[in-house]
């Protein structure tokens, strides 16, 4: 294990990552007094820690989705999943599903290679935030905008 | 819950990373919605998989009311050798979906 001390890799993704997650968390809390249910989800997945924004992190899924109710995806990190350095989960959330948790995808040292594919539903257009869980304790994030144009989940 | 599918390479050396892709039949009953009789009706999701291979565990996924009816899920695995793969799914009930596969290795 490395020494806790701030090397500049981490300082930057770090600082990079606070600047991205500011406006994100803090514009949609602000409006209301209950943080919306997908805030909690996240938190309860990442605690205090500041995830990582740099591009590692992929998510692929369309940018238009005409039916709801199954919208594929794949979601993986470029790691080389060896003990040293790998991807222990991803997790998958719907910011504006009345559930936001989607899935976790659980990763070990014979996986090789850190992706996972489904399918999932949206309720109505809305961001989808991918989260990987590094074996240092690091967090990626990515947030994906998908427009929905028939809304699943039923109701 | 029935009918797992799995599609895995017909062939693989050791030390290939290759797709497994799994589909089974399920309702996922997302607990959200109502019946006829504005009911509610209750949540009834496949909530764990699990794939081992050889004994060993490759990939886990917990599901939650966001997936698709019909769980689709794909991954991968590098080939430590020869063996079997074990997938198995749970769903709300208790239930468990058990379905053994070997692995084609050259």
């Amino acid at each position: 294990m490395d020494s806790p001390a701030l090397d500049r890799r981490t300082f930057v993704l770090g600082a990079a990552a606070v600047v991205a997650i500011a406006p994100v968390l803090g514009g949609e809390a602000s409006a209301q007094s209950a943080p919306p249910a997908w805030q909690e989800a996240l938190k309860r997945i990442v605690g205090d820690a500041q995830p990582a924004t740099d591009g590692r992190l992929t998510f692929d899924l369309p940018e238009i989705a005409e039916n709801g109710n199954m919208v594929p995806f794949t979601i993986g990190v470029d790691s080389p999943m060896t003990e040293k350095e790998h991807v222990k989960a991803i997790h998958v959330i719907a910011t504006a599903n009345p559930q936001p948790n989607v899935a976790t995808f659980r990763f070990t040292l014979l996986s090789g290679k850190a992706s996972a594919s489904s399918r999932l539903r949206l309720a109505q257009t809305q961001d989808v935030i991918g989260l990987a869980e590094l074996n240092d304790g690091r967090f990626l994030m990515i947030r994906r905008p998908v427009k929905v144009t028939i809304g699943g989940c039923g109701g | 819950m029935t009918r797992p599918r799995v599609r895995l390479p017909e062939r693989a050396k050791v030390g290939d990373v290759i797709e497994v892709r799994t589909v089974i039949t399920h309702v996922m009953e997302t607990g959200q919605r109502r019946d006829g009789g504005g009911q509610p009706i209750p949540r009834d999701i496949i909530n764990s998989f699990t794939a081992t291979f050889a004994g060993t565990e490759v990939f886990k996924a917990e599901l939650f009311p966001g997936i698709s009816a019909n769980p689709y899920l794909a991954f991968y695995m590098r080939v430590p050798g020869p063996g079997e793969f074990e997938f198995t799914w749970t769903d709300d009930r208790g239930a468990k979906v058990a379905e053994k596969q070997k692995l084609n290795v050259v």
